[in-house]
Parts: C-alpha cells; sequence; structure tokens
C-alpha cells in the first residue's frame, strides 16, 4: 500500500514537471508573422461601435472603425471614408464626397447607402434619445448620386463635423453585435469576454495600412498583474499607467509621457448648502494647492488646470486660469468667515473606489483644507453606486473625478454646465453662463465662438463652479522592441501606428 | 433511493433560496445594468429607453418569476454588459475554474494523507517538528499572498513559467495546464498544512484506541494496523474537511484568479456584480452553490463506504 502510495506520488510530481516543462515550450511559438500583445484594463462593453459607451472600448474599436472623417494625432478631423468634406458658409449644410473604393472588411464596397444607414442608425429616435445625442440636429440626409452625401442640420453647428467620426458600418450586415465590420486599419477577429480580443491588419485598407499583422489585446484588472506581465513579456504595450507604476518597471520599456485629456477638479454640488455660496466654493479654491498634489502624488508631473479645459484643446486653453485662485489661506478664511462659516464646516468628499489617482487626489485636499479649518471626510464607493448616485442621482456634496471629451470639440466639455442640461451633474446654475454658451452654439464666426468658449471657462472659474485641480499626466510603457506610439488629444489608441523595431 | 430524493428536494429548495437573495440584493444596491452601461454618457431618457429594452423597468416579483421561469427550462438568459447568450459565456470559463480546482484539490489530496501519515508515524522525531513548524508559517500565509510570491519565485526569477501569460485550453492543453498548476499550488498550500496536521492529530487519536491494542495482539505488524484499522477511522474527519476545503477553493480561486490574471469564473463573477450583469451573476452563483451541495452529498455518501455504522443510520 506504502509502496503503492509512493508511486503514484513520483508519478504525479513527474506529470506534473512534464506539463509545466511543456507549458514554457507552449509559450515561443513563433510563425514568422509580427505580432503585438497589448493589455487594457476594462473589458469592452460592445462591438457595435454605435452603441459602445465605455471610453476603454472606444479606443479599441477606433482601430477597427471609421467614420467620414476621423481625428489625428494633432487633434484635426481628416477625411477617412469621404475624400472630402465641404461645409455651408451658414454651417447647416455638410457635402461629403464618398471615397472611391473604399472596402468593408467583408470585401463588399463602401456605398452611400451603407452611409446614410450608419448615419440614421445613429440619428434613430424610435428608442427615445438618439445614439448620438448631436445628431438630433439633423433634418434630413440626402444622396443625390453614388458618391455624395449630403447632411442637412435644423440650426446651424459648425462643430457639427465632429459628430461625423461615427463609424460606418455596412448596411447588410444584420448582427454588428457579434460581427463587427468596419473599414479600419484592423479587423476583428475574435473576442472571449474577460479574456482578449484578436485583430488582424487590413490588408485592403484604402489608407497607409497598419505595420503589424496580428494583435492581442488582453484584458488585465489587476493593477499588479500589469507590472508583472509587462516585465515578465506578457504584454509588450499598455498605455494609461501611473508614475508609480512606471517606477516598478524593467528597463526594456520605453515610456511616453502624456496628459490624460481629463479634467480633474473636486466637483461641488453648486445646489447643495454651503456651496450654493459662491463665497465658500472661491475659499476652497484658495485653500488648495494643483502643484503640491501633483509633487505629492504623481512625482510633480502632470497639468494644472483652472477651468474646464484642458491644453490638448489648444484653440479654447486659457492657461491665465490657472492664477484665478492662488494658494492663499487668509483670504480663503475671510471669505468663510463673510459667508458666515468662520470656523468652517465639515462636508463629505464621495470618490469613486476604482481609480487610486483619485483617491489619492482627495487625501491631499482632506490635508489642505484643514488649513482653513474645514473638515472633508472621504466617502469610498463603487463606480456603479457613483454613477447612480452622483452622476445620475446628483445626491452628493463634493466628488473628486476627471471628466473627459467624448468628442473634439470644447462643447463636449462645456456644454454639461447649461442650467438644463441632463448631464449638469452638479447643478451650475448662472445666467451668464448658458447666455454665453448659447453664443457659442448660435454663431457661424469662428473667432465668435472661441472668445464665447473663452468666456464661458472664465465664468467657471471666477464662480468657482468647481474646485480645479489638474490634467493628469499618464504613461505608456511600450517594449523597446517597438515604436511609433502617438498621442491622441481624444481617448484613442491608434495601433496602425506601431511598427517592429529592427535589431 | 429515498435519502437521494430526499437531497435532490433540499438541493432545489437552497438554490431557489440563493438565487432570490442574490436577486434581492441586486435590487438593494445602487445602480443597475442601464446606468452602469451607459455610463458617464447617461441622460434620463437614455437610461430609461435602455431599461426598457433590457426589461429592467418591470416590478422585481416579474423580473424573478421570469428569469426563475427561463432557468428552470435551461435558458439562463442574455447578459446585459455582453449581449451574448449567459450558458456559453459561463461554460466557457467552467473549464478553467474546475482545472484550478481539481489541480489543487489532487495536490492536498497526494501532498497532504502521505506527509499526515509519515508525521504521525514518527511522531516527535526531528521531521515530525520539521512538518510541525512549516505546516504553521503556511498555514498563515493567505493564498493571495502566497500567489505573489510563486509568481515572484517561479515566474519572475526561475522563469518556469510566465506571470500573466496565461493560454487558453481551447488553444493548448498543455500550455493551459502548464500555467494553472502555479496557482493550483498557491490554493493548496494552506489546505494541505491543514490537512497534514488534521489527519496526524486524528491518527495519533485513534493510535491509543483499544481496538489497535486488539489488532496488534493478533499479531499485526505496525503496518498492517496503521492502514487497514487506524487509518480508515483516522481518514474521517480528514474526509469532511477535504469537502469543506473543496467548497472553499472555489472562493479561494475567485481571488487567485485575479492575482495570476486567469479569465476564470472569478473574475466574469467580479465584473458582471460590478456590471449589475445580475443573469450572469446567478448563473455562476447557482453553479457554484450546486457544486458545495453536490461535495456535500459526495462526503456524505463516502462516510457510509469508510464507516459501516453509518449505513445504519
Amino acid at each position: 500500500m506504502k509502496k503503492r502510495l509512493k508511486t503514484l506520488f513520483l508519478l504525479f510530481v513527474l506529470t506534473t514537471l512534464t506539463i509545466a516543462l511543456s507549458g514554457c515550450a507552449g509559450d515561443k511559438e513563433d510563425d514568422g508573422s509580427s505580432s503585438i500583445t497589448i493589455g487594457i484594463p476594462q473589458d469592452l462593453d460592445s462591438l457595435d461601435p454605435h452603441k459602445a459607451v465605455a471610453a476603454g472600448t472606444k479606443e479599441v474599436l477606433f482601430n477597427i472603425f471609421e467614420g467620414l472623417v476621423k481625428p489625428d494625432s494633432e487633434g484635426n478631423l481628416v477625411p477617412a471614408v469621404a475624400s472630402e468634406v465641404i461645409p455651408s458658409e451658414d454651417g447647416k449644410v455638410y457635402t461629403f464626397t464618398l471615397r472611391e473604393g473604399v472596402l468593408f472588411h467583408d470585401g463588399s464596397v463602401v456605398t452611400v447607402e451603407d452611409v446614410k444607414y450608419s448615419l440614421e442608425r445613429c440619428a434613430d429616435t424610435s428608442n427615445g434619445d438618439p445614439l448620438v445625442p448631436a445628431f438630433s440636429n439633423i433634418e434630413n440626409i440626402e444622396t443625390p448620386d453614388e458618391a455624395t452625401i449630403i447632411v442637412t442640420l435644423k440650426e446651424p453647428d459648425t462643430d457639427f463635423l465632429a459628430y461625423m467620426t461615427t463609424a460606418i458600418i455596412p448596411a447588410s450586415n444584420a448582427s454588428p453585435e457579434t460581427d463587427p465590420i468596419g473599414t479600419g486599419p484592423y479587423k476583428y477577429v475574435s473576442w472571449t469576454p474577460q479574456e482578449e480580443v484578436i485583430l488582424v491588419r487590413n490588408d485592403d485598407y484604402w489608407g497607409t495600412p497598419a505595420h503589424i499583422e496580428n494583435i492581442t489585446i488582453k484584458i488585465i484588472a489587476d493593477t499588479d498583474a500589469i507590472i508583472t506581465g509587462l516585465n515578465a513579456g506578457s504584454i509588450d504595450f499598455y498605455a494609461r499607467l501611473s508614475s508609480a507604476q512606471v517606477d516598478q518597471l524593467s528597463d526594456n520599456f520605453e515610456i511616453y509621457e502624456g496628459t490624460m485629456n481629463l479634467v480633474q477638479a473636486l466637483y461641488l454640488n453648486n445646489d447643495e448648502a454651503p456651496f450654493d455660496d459662491v463665497r465658500v466654493r472661491q475659499a476652497l479654491c484658495y485653500a488648495i494647492d494643483p502643484q503640491e498634489i501633483m509633487d505629492l502624488i504623481f512625482d510633480g508631473k502632470g497639468t494644472e488646470l483652472g477651468s474646464s479645459m484642458f491644453p490638448a484643446f489648444s484653440k479654447y486653453y486659457m492657461e491665465e486660469l490657472n492664477h484665478t485662485y492662488d494658494q492663499d489661506i487668509d483670504k480663503a478664511k475671510e471669505l468663510l468667515a463673510d459667508a458666515g462659516y468662520p470656523d468652517g464646516f465639515s462636508f463629505t468628499i464621495t470618490v469613486p473606489s476604482n481609480y487610486q489617482p483619485h483617491i489619492d487626489t482627495a487625501q491631499v485636499l482632506v490635508e489642505q483644507f484643514k488649513a482653513i479649518g474645514v473638515d472633508a471626510k472621504i466617502n469610498l464607493v463603487e463606480w456603479d453606486s457613483w454613477l447612480s448616485d452622483v452622476y445620475g442621482g446628483r445626491q452628493f456634496q463634493s466628488t473628486v473625478v476627471g471628466v473627459d471629451a467624448s468628442t473634439l470639440t470644447a462643447s463636449a466639455l462645456l456644454s454639461r454646465f447649461v442650467s438644463d442640461a441632463s448631464n449638469n451633474f452638479i447643478n451650475y446654475d448662472n445666467a451668464a453662463y448658458d447666455a454665453a454658451y448659447a453664443r457659442a452654439m448660435g454663431t457661424t464666426d469662428d473667432a465668435e465662438r472661441v472668445a464665447a468658449y473663452k468666456e464661458c471657462e472664465t465664468i467657471l472659474s471666477e464662480d468657482a463652479a468647481n474646485v480645479y485641480i489638474q490634467d493628469l499626466a499618464e504613461f505608456v510603457a511600450i517594449n523597446k522592441k517597438y515604436a511609433g506610439y502617438e498621442f491622441y488629444p481624444l481617448y484613442v489608441q491608434d495601433f496602425s501606428k506601431l511598427y517592429i523595431v529592427e535589431e | 433511493m429515498k435519502q437521494l430524493g430526499k437531497r435532490g428536494i433540499t438541493m432545489i429548495v437552497t438554490l431557489v433560496v440563493v438565487s432570490f437573495l442574490v436577486f434581492l440584493a441586486f435590487d438593494v444596491i445602487p445602480g443597475d445594468a442601464a446606468t452602469s452601461k451607459l455610463g458617464t454618457q447617461a441622460t434620463p431618457e437614455r437610461v430609461e429607453a435602455l431599461r426598457e429594452e433590457m426589461g429592467l423597468n418591470r416590478p422585481f416579483l416579474v423580473r424573478y418569476g421570469t428569469w426563475l421561469a427561463g432557468f428552470v427550462k435551461g435558458d439562463m438568459g442574455t447578459s446585459y454588459s455582453y449581449s451574448r447568450p449567459v450558458k456559453g459565456m459561463v461554460a466557457d470559463k467552467v473549464p478553467i475554474t474546475v482545472t484550478l480546482m481539481v489541480l489543487a484539490f489532487i495536490l492536498v489530496v497526494a501532498i497532504s494523507i502521505p506527509l499526515g501519515i509519515y508525521a504521525a508515524r514518527y511522531q516527535g522525531r526531528f521531521l515530525d517538528r520539521l512538518i510541525g513548524v512549516i505546516d504553521q508559517i503556511i498555514m498563515a500565509v493567505p493564498p493571495f499572498f502566497s500567489g505573489i510570491i510563486i509568481t515572484v519565485l517561479f515566474g519572475v526569477l526561475l522563469k518556469w513559467f510566465t506571470p500573466g501569460g496565461f493560454v487558453s485550453y481551447t488553444k493548448n492543453w498543455g500550455a493551459f495546464l502548464g500555467y494553472m498548476i502555479f496557482p493550483a499550488i498557491a490554493i493548496a498550500l494552506p489546505k494541505i498544512a491543514m490537512a497534514v496536521k488534521l489527519l496526524r492529530t486524528s491518527i495519533l487519536e485513534e493510535i491509543g484506541k483499544d481496538y489497535v491494542r486488539t489488532a496488534y495482539s493478533r499479531g499485526n505488524k505496525t503496518k498492517q494496523v496503521l492502514y487497514r484499522h487506524v487509518l480508515k477511522n483516522a481518514l474521517i474527519p480528514v474526509i469532511t474537511f477535504l469537502g469543506m476545503a473543496l467548497s472553499d477553493m472555489v472562493a479561494g480561486s475567485i481571488i487567485i484568479e485575479q492575482v495570476f490574471n486567469i479569465p476564470g469564473l472569478g473574475r466574469i463573477l467580479l465584473t458582471s456584480i460590478s456590471n449589475r450583469d445580475y443573469p450572469v451573476v446567478e448563473a455562476i452563483i447557482m453553479l457554484i452553490a450546486a457544486l458545495v451541495i453536490i461535495v456535500n452529498f459526495v462526503v456524505d455518501a463516502l462516510y457510509r463506504v469508510i464507516d459501516p455504522r453509518m449505513r445504519r443510520s
């Protein structure tokens, strides 16, 4: 009996070893084609480009789908599926010429019907709001000939082109949710939820084709697993790392530094006492020092912000607003005393628990507020609770988050502060702001619009709508075997620019 | 047979109660699949439209009833966040987590039983004491921590496997098992330590009993007494423990899957909870609950095989 047990045990150890060794061999298969493994933090929420909402999904789909126009790395909109765009003088009619010979991934040619179908699918109001809210402004879409699409708007909107990045999909595709077909530089191969997404190069791409043939996108939720994965070589590329994570990487990596393109602030519920008093809001702005936050948590990296606009939108960004409130404890105390809080007050900062930089920032804020006698408490909530209670329900006093822009327009950041905007989660209500924003929307003159947007930003800053902090620094780590990473002013990752460095 | 029927009924009742509690929990916590899916793009109109589309605006009991009716017929519904049938999604992940558990369980049985017997037989000697000390240390280390140590030791330093380099069983079984053995060790370690200690104590307790003296007096050798008589009795508490350990490993695997970046049931369960994707959560919880009940049943059956006294009652 004992002998048999011993034999069994030995057998078991041997099998295990064999398996372990064969496992090592299996990792190194190579069929000569170029490939890269990319890590992303969250799983996709949909493969349908019109229905996907998560920023993390859109940055992957950016490589599969294209609109009539698409953003480039400098923030311009360049023709994609369309070869030419002619906006009318009054900003009401947009005429697109279809690029000749653009093929979908299934081999069929893109027709004006496909374009019309895609745009109409997003403008459809039968389910309440259209999929792209800005499309509610579309009067009609005409296709007078085989190569022309004319979009007519109800109201003039010179920013409208930014929404024409909406993906063009074939009208014949009955199941875009499971079988995504686009025109982009990469084709979809497969998606295993929570595991990986596989893409392959589109060799029939109309533009400059991608360099790398096969892309494996791995979903890695755990932050430690990201670092070990990078160091061990199971991932070659990861965007959106923090400076603390970068410090743990081996020197096999090229590190690119950029900004996340979001407005991190202590967002204040302007409806809730004591934040309904502008003096209290200003006092909080005077009490904090964004540079100290960046120094303490982000190794001094990041860009200070003074309003709801980040530097990537260079046309609209106003650096001078960073100095509306330079740290001044006495002034802050004075303002508090004026507002009837000579001994300070206490309030709660609600922070989504899934994002460490915001939690760390809130902790520094708590310390900084102590100097003016304000006692802040941090309440960590799960992301979904944050969405439903804070963002949707507006049941909060203050919250630290980053707000990003979904399109290449200033209105993507500023529209939410119009008093009746449905996503105005801070309940901001300022007649002067509403007027300035309406002026920006109503004009077709570019200079006038920029001036109106800048007025909006100035109002937000001077009225201390929120305690603005920074645009967070982000780091991209790419194995030195690869190069070609480019930052975009939007939340996208362009895999087609990546290439293998010759050794 | 009558026993089996009784068990079956208990199982069904338990599953229904569990599924109801899960449903209730999702109704109480803030947010639902619609707000979760829309994220910061949510406007009240869009959330309402999506709720309507997903059927989330129906009353609680109607939703539960519909789900239960579907589940009984074998239809686990469609995932809200993935828009795919739940059955296929869960079925893809089951082999991963089950492999992890089976590997860990094999490790526990194959290592703890010989070690326990050895420690008891050479009680008080140097090796027994050494095993005792190591046991204490391993027992105190939680699996997620030993997981990190294993990753650093075998993955980063010895390079026996690539951390994060999980290979799906659909692609390469060998590579898959080669990767899974390391998380399995992490889960198995504390259980091995406990099982060794338990078996050692249990054997020593049995050895002092009258029937052992009788067995000796009938001329049996130590080996024969140990394996034929003592072990049979001493194993009973160990089997109880192994049963509990197997159920516990389900929970252990959920954590260890995060450490080793394994896309198994645990990972999809966690994501689905945060996505408020209750059809997926229900399916996985039902699976785990059923598994726990079945394991308990098997343990009871094993008692009867080993101990004839139990067959009577």
